[in-house]
């Protein structure tokens, strides 16, 4: 692996000074940097192959629309999808996860059928649910948490039954940081004849991704917290359930034939990708897998156990602190509240210190009323980070213990 | 003092500090001295919405000024809020409809008005002026 000086010139933006002080980034579970390599891709496509994708007969549209589906390409192979007709392009883990409840709510629930998700989840695989229970009087059911911040499998085998028709589950907490075993959770799915949807949105930057190991039936991230643009996100399904399910949007190059009488749909995966994509931040996407790629992902995987194990070492022994989430698998998260002091607090000082850290309920509420708490600081570190950054963090803390 | 001398002043205070810290020690402690409120009104009928922090603010109209009072669980928020009572507090409701706050821009707390900011200074001012607009109307309609 490249050394880390040289990793962090990759990143222009971890150069910079915010307030006069040296930026220390520590907000990466929200969106992660971005590397030289991924701005110039977007800025190349946008200055010499700028065209529509798949509707031009010139040169412009047809390199934007090949360049658009070597990104695809790409993105298959990142999670080893077995085709890239598995690979639909969204807006984002929202965008995801909302057409596959609107798509397989339309197709397969019914009144009284069940959706499992977890405690652990995200405002975004919870709430598209619940809109789709509410449409068709469905019951949300939900895996119960620990307080390590892990899932209480055990309580997910009892929700399974011969009503539970799709299970939506994190593959990491995005507030605490805990892996969750999703191979067990598919396996026991499985047997129950029950598809899964992963939420990947905090695990995919994180390790190693095989789909087809996992064996998920859909998987979903977004590409601004992989290291690529904004505004572009992943849906992968298995072809047989994108194949039975109906569209979500309606529109452009998602149609085979229109007529006022009726219309037959493309095939896949543009059936799911209604007017014009974000091809831009599709390629800027495709250049963030090659970088993470060349980096090695192992190699990643292995420099955030250190980090998290350095921090944990540091922030926890800090008189006064509070750290929520202690399970032994965690990705370079860790989430904390210094007694006395409002998160809010916390946060408005470290900032002015350089230090960008998220406060708040992390959209993740549920896991915050577990707690009983209104909210945390979150750290979430990644490869880039150091142990000096860490020991800024530790300085910072002290700092805000000293002025409240 | 007017709502003008007041904004002045407090920005002479802030001019001694050029350091993020020593601006917020004075947030902080303009916070501890805010006159606290009764507990009785921290219930969600005074609660500012959008304040990733809490904000109860209650306001109290004699007829003639509105006086608030108010309270935060975050320690600059409530140095932020203690500001604008200070401000505003003991203003005719025509004097708080239409004061410009240029206060906030020049002791560097600018940023925190954007909407989407998470202390929600925006919505205080919003709901103070909110206030002061219904009594306002009330007292015309009178």
């Amino acid at each position: 692996m490249k050394d880390i000086s040289e990793i962090r010139s990759d990143f222009p933006i971890l150069g910079r000074k915010v307030y006069g002080k040296q930026l220390v980034y520590f907000d990466n579970g929200a969106t992660a940097q971005k590397p030289q390599r991924v701005i110039d891709s977007v800025d190349e496509i946008l200055t010499f192959f700028n065209g529509n994708i798949h509707r031009g007969v010139h040169y412009l549209s047809d390199m934007a629309s090949e360049s658009y589906e070597n990104a695809r390409q790409k993105v298959a192979a990142f999670i080893n999808a077995s085709g890239k007709e598995e690979i639909v392009f969204t807006s984002g883990t929202t965008g995801s996860i909302n057409t596959i409840a609107f798509s397989f709510g339309e197709r397969y629930i019914k009144r009284g059928d069940e959706i499992i998700v977890s405690h652990l989840e995200h405002h975004a695989n919870i709430v598209p649910w619940q809109m789709l229970c509410e449409r068709k009087g469905a019951i949300l059911k939900v895996i119960p948490m620990n307080s390590n911040g892990e899932i209480i499998t055990g309580e997910y085998l009892k929700l399974l039954s011969p009503k539970t028709k799709i299970v939506a589950i994190t593959q990491v907490s995005n507030a605490l940081g805990t892996i969750v075993p999703v191979n067990e959770i598919i396996e026991a799915a499985h047997s129950n004849n029950t598809p899964v949807l992963v939420d990947g949105a905090q695990g995919i930057q994180h390790g190693i991704v095989d789909v087809q190991k996992m064996d998920c039936d859909f998987y979903v991230f977004s590409g601004h917290k992989i290291y690529g643009p904004t505004g572009i996100g992943v849906l992968y399904g298995k072809k047989k359930w994108l194949e039975e399910l109906p569209p979500y949007q309606g529109g452009g190059d998602m149609v085979e034939k229109v007529t006022f009488e009726k219309t037959t749909y493309n095939h896949l995966p543009f059936k799911f990708e209604a007017g014009t994509m974000n091809y831009a931040g599709a390629v800027g996407l495709g250049a963030a897998l090659d970088y993470i790629t060349e980096l090695g992902r192992e190699e990643i995987a292995e420099r955030e156990r250190q980090l998290l194990s350095y921090a944990t070492e540091c922030i926890s022994g800090i008189e006064g602190v509070t750290i929520y989430g202690n399970s032994e698998r965690k990705i370079s998260t860790i989430s904390f509240l210094i007694d006395g002091i409002h998160q809010y607090d916390t946060g408005m000082v470290l900032d002015k210190l350089g230090i960008a850290v998220r406060t708040g309920t992390h959209c993740a509420q549920p896991v915050m009323d577990f707690f009983g708490i209104d909210g945390t600081v979150r750290v979430s570190m990644c490869f880039y980070n150091t142990r000096q950054e860490i020991e800024a963090l530790v300085q910072g803390i002290e700092k805000v213990k000293s002025m409240f | 003092m007017t709502i003008s001398e007041v904004q002045d002043k407090i920005i002479e205070e802030f001019s001694f500090f050029d350091d993020w810290m020593d601006k917020y020690n004075l947030l902080i402690e303009m916070g501890k001295d805010l006159p606290p409120i009764d507990p009785k009104y921290k219930v969600k009928d005074y609660l500012i919405e959008g304040c990733q922090s809490k904000v109860w603010l209650r306001p109290e109209y004699n007829g003639n000024v509105i006086c608030f009072t108010a309270d935060s669980d975050a320690i600059i928020t409530r140095g932020i809020v203690s500001l604008l009572i200070k401000v505003l507090s003991g203003h005719t409701p025509q004097e708080i409809i239409t004061a410009e706050l240029y206060f906030i821009d020049r002791i560097g707390l600018r940023q925190n008005l954007s909407p989407t900011r998470s202390n929600g200074l925006l919505s205080m001012v919003r709901q103070m002026k909110l206030y002061a607009m219904a009594y306002d109307a009330r007292q015309k309609i009178n």
